[in-house]
């Protein structure tokens, strides 16, 4: 039992994920859709922070008094995945923006609505 | 010069693609980007050449050695996805100036180019690297760019074509970073040589299997496998006419690659298909999506979208190859992959022309096309008949393989299958030939064949499908080869 609430970590990864998750497919809004994307990626990213995490480490440089270090590498590759991530947010938004500008609306239902009736 | 020569195909795209956005002026992107292209290309057959010759390559970035560094690490199947790739971005930007001048907007043909080398940039590094979390980043990398050349068409819907891939597409995307940071937590390594060695030591473990699991998830909705293909009709079907053909070609083809290699080399046949029966998971989904995306493209009234719907069918046929775990089905899924990519590329290049004069890619329009563009509705008739597989294309070749793979392991209902799936392809080729030849022109169409620019490349991806079918040998024994070296587990 201890276990597993020390490890609330993930479990926190997990919530995160679920809530982007579901906020993808139930969402009807284009922007709070991006904004479910935001959140599961996100989700990613601490689920990476986590996993490099050593108990008692410190950041990795070396100094008097510190022999335990976390390990950089996940902390570094969550680096160039955040960048990822805000590159495909913008991408995102520049869509919505440009969907707006010609049907009018971001609403998933009023934009399946206006193809069917041409 | 040589020893450096795997980085070339991924350097160059990338310094072309800030240099496109800077030069603005059509008449020198093109050539720039069609340059650059070729070159590509030449460095991809020079590689596969030499791997031929003598086995792996393997090129550290910047000195520093692996697992430190990261490895791009060539071997026969990448090798072969990278011809593959490379040369089918060299055809279709020969074709892309007069098509983009029809279809695009003139200001942003700049932007586009960089857009499409950018794309082609990350197409290669997925396929040459050597390193997971790389893998990742060249297809984020891949997969934004065609995001931003989907919703460059002109057709408005486009851009909500592009923004359902881009949700499915980095879903699918976080996916694999899910399961490389799973597997990294597990081994300690990102390297795939180092991974595929110390995967087996903790393959029992639920974090491995979760790894797999989101791993499988994740590509098989960039490859679009049935029932995760919803983003790819409308992506085709609204995208201009030569992204179509190139990402149709290109990007499902190296998302099946990342399949294989981390399928087989990584986790290894043995565990994928002897401990977890995934081809009991793969095998359904491929029979269906031949069967149902085959019947619903009869049904289609837009050219491009019943190629789109065909596309998800052919995807089946690879993924069926795959999921049967022997060689001759491995090679007939991996022959396949090429020859798919081949005709699929000169069938949409074939729409681009048709798309070209008639602006429209309408079914109903095309009455009496075989009059008004003989050519070009030779080519796409050709390029059908390798859809359906007839003897003397290289379609049939890697359907026989398929029939013979099925055959070996006695599954007579999935022979029948595919064969059943072979009539329903000539009915949704017979669409297009049934309003191009036996309808009569509309009275006021006059005969007007698309221009040689956009003639010749076409024919250029058509002639390699008719010799591939014949010189089978080239193909068929790469991707045996390939195939004996997957199941030998990559090493």
């Amino acid at each position: 039992m201890s276990d597993a609430l020390g490890l609330y970590n993930y479990w926190i990864a997990i919530f995160l994920m679920m809530v982007g998750f579901y906020n993808v497919i139930a969402s009807g809004n284009l922007v709070k859709k991006l904004i479910g994307l935001s959140i599961f990626q996100t989700s990613v990213f601490l689920l990476y922070i986590t996993m490099g995490k050593v108990k008692d480490g410190t950041a990795p440089i070396l100094g008097d008094g510190y022999d335990t270090f976390s390990n950089p590498l996940p902390h570094v590759l969550i680096l160039t995945a955040i960048v990822v991530g805000i590159a495909t947010t913008a991408v995102g938004l520049a869509l919505v923006v440009r969907i707006q500008e010609h049907f009018g609306t971001i609403e998933e239902d009023e934009l399946i609505a206006q193809e069917d009736s041409p | 010069m040589s020893s450096h020569l795997p980085i070339v195909p991924i350097v160059l795209p990338m310094i072309a693609a800030p240099l496109c956005s800077l030069l603005r002026r059509p008449a020198l992107i093109w050539p720039l980007a069609t340059g650059v292209g070729w070159l590509v290309f030449a460095a991809c057959a020079a590689l596969l050449m030499q791997v031929v010759e003598s086995g792996p390559i393997v090129y550290t970035m910047a000195n520093w050695d692996a697992p430190i560094g990261i490895e791009y690490r060539i071997d026969l199947l990448n090798a072969y996805i990278l011809v593959l790739v490379s040369g089918i971005a060299a055809v279709v930007l020969l074709y892309a100036p007069q098509s983009a001048a029809s279809e695009l907007p003139q200001d942003r043909h700049h932007l586009f180019c960089a857009a499409f080398l950018l794309c082609l940039t990350g197409l290669l590094g997925i396929t040459i690297t050597g390193d997971a979390f790389n893998v990742y980043v060249f297809l984020e990398i891949s997969s934004l760019a065609s995001y931003a050349l989907i919703s460059v068409s002109r057709d408005p819907r486009a851009l909500k074509a592009a923004y359902k891939y881009l949700i499915m597409g980095t879903i699918g995307a976080t996916f694999i970073l899910i399961a490389v940071g799973l597997m990294y937590m597990m081994t300690g390594t990102l390297n795939m040589a180092d991974l595929a060695q110390r995967v087996k030591m903790v393959e029992d473990t639920r974090t491995i299997l979760m790894a797999f699991a989101f791993l499988s998830i994740g590509i098989m909705l960039k490859i679009a496998l049935f029932p995760m293909h919803a983003w790819l009709p409308n992506a085709y079907s609204y995208a201009p006419s030569l992204v179509t053909a190139f990402i149709a070609a290109t990007s499902t083809k190296v998302s099946l690659y990342v399949f294989l290699r981390f399928v087989f080399t990584i986790f290894g046949a043995e565990y994928a298909f002897n401990t977890l029966r995934f081809n009991d998971v793969l095998l359904p989904l491929a029979l269906l999506g031949i069967v149902v995306a085959s019947a619903v493209a009869i049904y289609q009234t837009d050219l491009k979208r019943l190629l789109a719907y065909s596309s998800v069918a052919q995807i089946g046929y690879i993924v069926l190859g795959i999921s049967m775990g022997t060689v001759t089905g491995l090679t007939a899924g991996l022959a396949h992959m090429f020859n798919h990519a081949l005709m699929k590329g000169a069938l949409f290049l074939a729409v681009g022309c048709i798309v070209l004069r008639l602006h429209s890619s309408r079914l109903e329009d095309m009455a009496g096309l075989g009059k008004r563009m003989p050519i070009t509705s030779f080519a796409f008739v050709l390029g059908g008949l390798g859809l359906i597989g007839v003897p003397l294309t290289a379609g049939f070749i890697s359907k026989w393989y398929l029939l013979l793979g099925t055959l070996e392991l006695g599954w007579w209902p999935v022979t029948v299958l595919l064969l059943i799936s072979s009539l329903l392809a000539v009915a949704y080729v017979w669409r297009f030939v049934e309003v191009a030849y036996f309808q009569p022109p509309p009275a006021e169409a006059s005969s007007n064949e698309a221009p040689l620019s956009m003639q010749i490349p076409l024919w250029m991806l058509l002639a390699t499908t008719l010799y591939f079918g014949l010189q089978t040998d080239v193909t068929t024994g790469l991707a045996q080869r390939a195939a004996l070296w997957l199941l030998g587990g990559g090493q």
